[in-house]
């Protein structure tokens, strides 16, 4: 029997949802037994063509070769699983679709003239079709696992729909909003990484994006009154998951 | 070997170089067994941390920049906490200070393993990847993965997630582990130290093409320990000074590629940061278990050859799990688990040891805390240069070679370094339109 082809691809990214594949030690030969790496440049010099079964894309889109490379990648492959902030919504570097490209390479290299980039860092659903998106900066790897196993048996994935500060509720935590009057995104913030944050007296961050139906402006108006000042409120929602409608409309 | 004795004409064309973290290629041009040409390719799309830096709250850097890399995150963060206290005046107190190089153990454990087991060694068997590699020694691969399992977790334990850790701030941590939780880690260390020596051995085993490179080393040194969180920036010919001096000479002539400041201090403008450079400028500071495992190994103090930096690494993962130990024997929960700090204007500079090498922060503070300028020098820019020059000495020394084999032996002599892609395209001036 041929084994299913798993693809990994990589745009502008830092490598660590990636490496969140590599960093399942217990379960990595296993993979390796039931699927074929067909394509994963930070494990293996093979490479073999498509079509492939599954890809899995890190990275956001940030050059007009890699705008063309996605369409390339989305016909031959089955399924096209986006995982991470950068795939699902363009990133840490999506910053710069609210700022002058021109003074960003200005500020970072010495000869701008070498520098090719689009104005805009976007998620791979704004080229090609999307199957399913995993969020996260970085991605829970069990998640990972999961979303694998489930794409090859033709089932949905069994990953959390709910918000951080439900999950943070479930593990007992004490509240650090209302207790602690920390800045916490966690009402509004996608379950996934297991309520990390607030377990260790901090505010949730917001890393894995905004939760389905996310009441932002209540949260807002609430950090507001917690004395949150209005430069650094505004910069909460303005990072990892900037370049998402709920997460956006707090800062512009 | 090619099998006529017409000299060598072709092109050697890795475009995506496998098994290194990041966007990079390789280019050879070799005419008529003459090497006309050699260019290590960085065509990671930019991503401006320094441009979207300025503005953030000084509060920001650990959890921003460890973005930069997913698998150094660490080593941003803490390169970033010393710079933004060197602006406030402010240093932490010692118990801090030793759960911060705790920490900084995790990322080496699981960075070291990963790249001396699922990247580096399937190279010396002439196999492809890992994979390949446990079918016919899956005793070893296991080993490696067993010893990243448990940098991972160390990770987990004090920084809360192993891929960009949550419990990093500016001036020490959210929340302080217990003692408790830190033994329970003890048993699994114990037995990785013991994984850790037998892999020197095993890769101190491996066939090494003769190549002795003579470019200048650069690492951080400290009086008493291996450095990892701590110290000045020294060099092979001499030098120690402080990251300030370094950054604010050095480093920016070499990243704005003009020669002057740089070529007066070195005669010449490469240099090597990472293993190679701290294993040589170090050796009397390496961790007692780690001191023996090099005596008998039969690598030399002075080790010269890029191609064995795999057995350093292998020497290093000792230093780590033996530090990591001697740290949670000796913890003292700091408590507070942080400094309280005031932002002040000003500039500050930090710098740590990344697993692949030295890596060097500078921010600009204004009055109210918020970032003015950023800088961040990571390895692999630094290293780019020392890497075709190895590079260079490879294809010139085995231009004999049919191509397929010459390719190999390339992608073997970058893989040496350990790049880190991702981090450097950031920052070096990268010509994304000649690939």
């Amino acid at each position: 029997m041929t084994k299913p082809k798993l693809a990994v691809w990589k745009f502008a990214s830092c490598d660590g949802c990636q490496l969140s594949i590599l960093d399942c030690e217990d379960e990595l030969l296993a993979i390796t037994d039931v699927v074929e790496i067909a394509n994963f440049t930070e494990m293996t010099r093979k490479t073999s063509d498509g079509p492939y079964d599954i890809s899995l894309v890190e990275g956001s889109v940030t050059t007009a070769e890699d705008a063309q490379r996605i369409v390339n990648i989305r016909k031959s492959s089955q399924a096209v699983i986006a995982i991470g902030a950068c795939a699902t919504a363009g990133g840490i570097q999506a910053l710069r679709n609210y700022a002058d490209i021109d003074d960003y390479i200005g500020a970072v290299y010495a000869h701008p003239e070498y520098i090719s980039t689009l104005t805009t860092s976007k998620p791979i659903s704004d080229f090609v079709k999307v199957d399913l998106e995993l969020h996260g900066c970085p991605v829970n790897k069990e998640h990972l696992i999961e979303v694998i196993v489930s794409a090859l048996a033709g089932r949905k994935p069994r990953i959390p729909t709910f918000s951080v500060c439900q999950e943070c509720k479930m593990k007992g935590n004490t509240c650090v909003l209302v207790a602690g009057k920390s800045a916490c995104l966690g009402p509004v913030t996608s379950a996934g990484c297991g309520a990390l944050c607030p377990a260790i007296g901090r505010g949730c961050y917001g890393c894995f994006g905004p939760v389905e139906n996310a009441n932002t402006k209540s949260l807002s108006a609430q950090l507001t009154i917690n004395g949150l000042e209005e430069g650094k409120r505004r910069r909460m929602f303005k990072t990892f998951n900037a370049n998402t409608k709920e997460f956006e409309r707090e800062f512009s | 070997m090619k099998d006529n004795n017409l000299p060598v004409s072709g092109t050697i064309d890795v475009h995506g170089i496998a098994r290194v973290e990041g966007e990079g290629a390789l280019h050879v041009h070799i005419d008529e067994g003459r090497l006309e040409n050699v260019e290590l390719e960085i065509f990671e799309p930019p991503r401006f941390f320094e441009a979207f830096l300025r503005g953030r709250g000084f509060e920001e850097p650990p959890d921003i920049t460890a973005r930069i890399c997913g698998i150094c995150p660490v080593a941003y963060q803490m390169s970033a906490c010393l710079a933004i206290e060197d602006v406030c005046e402010v240093e932490v107190g010692d118990d801090i200070q030793a759960l911060r190089r705790l920490l900084y153990c995790g990322e080496w454990i699981q960075s070291h393993a990963l790249h001396v087991f699922l990247l580096h060694a399937p190279d010396f068997f002439g196999l492809e990847d890992a994979v390949d590699l446990a079918k016919i020694d899956k005793d070893a691969v296991n080993k490696g993965l067993f010893m990243k399992k448990v940098g991972n977790r160390l990770m987990e334990v004090v920084g809360g997630r192993a891929v960009h850790p949550v419990n990093v701030k500016i001036g020490g941590f959210y929340s302080a582990p217990t003692k408790k939780e830190l033994e329970l880690l003890l048993e699994d260390l114990k037995q990785a130290l013991d994984y850790a020596l037998w892999s020197v051995g095993w890769v101190a085993k491996f066939e090494f093409p003769d190549v002795e490179t003579t470019y200048p080393l650069v690492s951080l040194v400290h009086e008493n320990l291996y450095p990892i969180d701590c110290g000045t920036v020294a060099s092979s010919d001499g030098l120690n000074m402080s990251p300030k001096e370094f950054l604010d000479t050095i480093v920016e002539s070499h990243v704005a590629r003009s020669s002057a400041l740089h070529s007066k201090l070195y005669g010449q403008e490469v240099y090597l940061t990472g293993p190679m450079a701290r294993f040589n400028l170090n050796y009397e500071r390496l961790t007692p278990m780690a001191k023996q495992a090099a005596e008998s190994c039969g690598i030399e103090p002075n080790c010269r050859n890029p191609f064995k930096t795999i057995i350093i690494r292998t020497i290093e993962l000792v230093v780590v799990f033996e530090e990591a130990i001697r740290l949670i024997e000796n913890y003292i929960q700091p408590t507070p688990p942080s400094i309280e700090l005031v932002p002040k204007a000003g500039m500050g500079y930090g710098a740590t040891e990344a697993p692949r090498g030295l890596i060097l922060h500078r921010y600009e503070l204004d009055g109210n805390g918020i970032i003015r300028q950023a800088q961040i020098v990571p390895p692999t820019s630094q290293n780019q240069a020392a890497i075709e020059e190895d590079l260079k000495k490879v294809v010139e020394g085995h231009i004999d070679l049919e191509l397929e084999e010459l390719t190999r032996y390339c992608e073997t002599a970058i893989r040496n370094h350990d790049p880190c892609i991702s981090c450097s395209a950031h920052f070096l001036e990268v010509d994304v339109n000649s690939k």
